[in-house]
């Protein structure tokens, strides 16, 4: 306990000047943003850090946005930031957009629906203060993360594309396809301009692209409890362009 | 160098070496003991290789871990989060 606090007392000094802002891009997320808005608020102000929410709502039919002006009522303007777009743009361009406005110099982006827990954020930052990494990425294969609500049929074919992406790409890092991760922002940036590929490959890209610019990455270990409210939006032509990507990738890297 | 051509200079690589052996080129006492071997080499390794692969797979499979309590921890965070943000005057979409 006493370590902890040490610990503790550590990080906050390390980060004094940082300032991070997290990314959280909402598509009917109305039962999932206030949960884990309050989470983060937990966790970021347990370990006394800078932060700032930033939402991208993408004009949700059922009403996100009107969730999130509460929410900013009641934790403030600086707290929770509001961005919103029109329509459904994609995610790819909704952290882009998100980046263009963040005040922090760390930037975490993170899936609003609840199967990314807020209390790994705390453990990202410090093992990114402790070995001054540019890129510090959550993995759910790594000893000590894991998933919950997944069928066999899910597991199998999330160890063989991790396998063949391991085994094809040499990334150096375990978990390509997770999108919860810790970044410097100018980091971010340089890798969201010189990524081309849409959607899950993105992910992939941006790691495979940060090895090429010898950026440094460290992984924390998360637990991955698959969405409870809402529904996914990612349809069946998923493994398809997972492995068109992945082709690419090979052929071009 | 692409990850591409790195496979490919290995194949070319593997099979050089194999067309050479199994072409007598190679005078070695060892090769011609072993020359039916030799020559179902390449299926031989794929055959290896694919078990490798597989067997790993399933592995990694059967022991992925189920995080049970992460589970709990989080349905019980929800209940405090939305009795907390209620009082805190947000209105909750009603299921
Ligand atoms: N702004 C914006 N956010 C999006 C868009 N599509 C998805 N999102 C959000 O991005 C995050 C990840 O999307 P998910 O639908 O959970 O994708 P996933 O995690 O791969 O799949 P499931 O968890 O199985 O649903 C969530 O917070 C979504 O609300 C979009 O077009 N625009
Ligand atoms: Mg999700």
């Amino acid at each position: 306990m006493v370590e902890r606090d040490q610990t503790k007392k550590d990080i906050k000094e390390l980060a004094r000047n940082d300032k991070y802002s997290i990314l959280l891009p909402t598509y009917n997320e109305i039962e999932n943003l206030p949960i884990i808005v309050w989470l983060i608020v937990k966790y970021m102000d347990e370990s006394e850090l800078d932060y700032e929410i930033i939402v991208i709502d993408d004009g949700s039919p059922d009403g996100t946005l009107d969730m999130a002006k509460q929410l900013q009522n009641v934790y403030g303007e600086n707290k929770i930031v509001l961005r919103p777009r029109e329509k459904k743009l994609g995610l790819g361009t909704a952290y882009m957009h998100g980046i263009k406005h963040a005040t922090g110099n760390f930037i975490v982006i993170m899936d609003a629906d609840l199967s990314h827990h807020p209390k790994f954020i705390p453990k990202m930052i410090e093992q990114q203060r402790y070995l001054d990494l540019d890129i510090v990425s959550g993995t759910r294969y790594a000893q000590g993360g894991g998933v919950y609500g997944w069928d066999f049929k899910r597991k199998l074919i999330s160890r063989g594309a991790n396998f063949l992406t391991q085994l094809l790409l040499r990334p150096g890092a375990s978990d390509l396809t997770g999108s919860f991760r810790l970044y410097k922002k100018d980091v971010l940036e340089k890798l969201t301009q010189s990524c081309v590929s849409k959607g899950y490959v993105f992910q992939m890209e941006m790691i495979v692209r940060a090895r090429q610019f010898k950026y440094t990455i460290g992984e924390v270990p998360i637990t991955f409890v698959d969405r409870v409210y809402g529904e996914s939006k990612l349809g069946g032509s998923e493994i398809f362009q997972f492995v068109k990507g992945l082709l690419y990738l090979f052929a071009t890297t | 160098m692409t990850k591409l051509m790195e496979w490919l200079l290995f194949a070319v690589l593997f099979f050089s070496i194999w067309i050479a052996l199994i072409s007598e080129n190679v005078n070695l006492h060892f090769i011609k003991e072993w020359k039916q071997f030799v020559l179902f080499l390449p299926p031989v390794v794929l055959f290896v290789c694919g078990l490798y692969a597989a067997t790993v797979v399933l592995y990694r499979t059967f022991t992925f871990n189920n995080c049970e309590q992460a589970a709990i921890e989080l349905q019980e965070q929800i209940e405090e989060a939305k009795k907390d943000l209620q009082t805190k005057g947000i209105v909750l979409k009603c299921k």
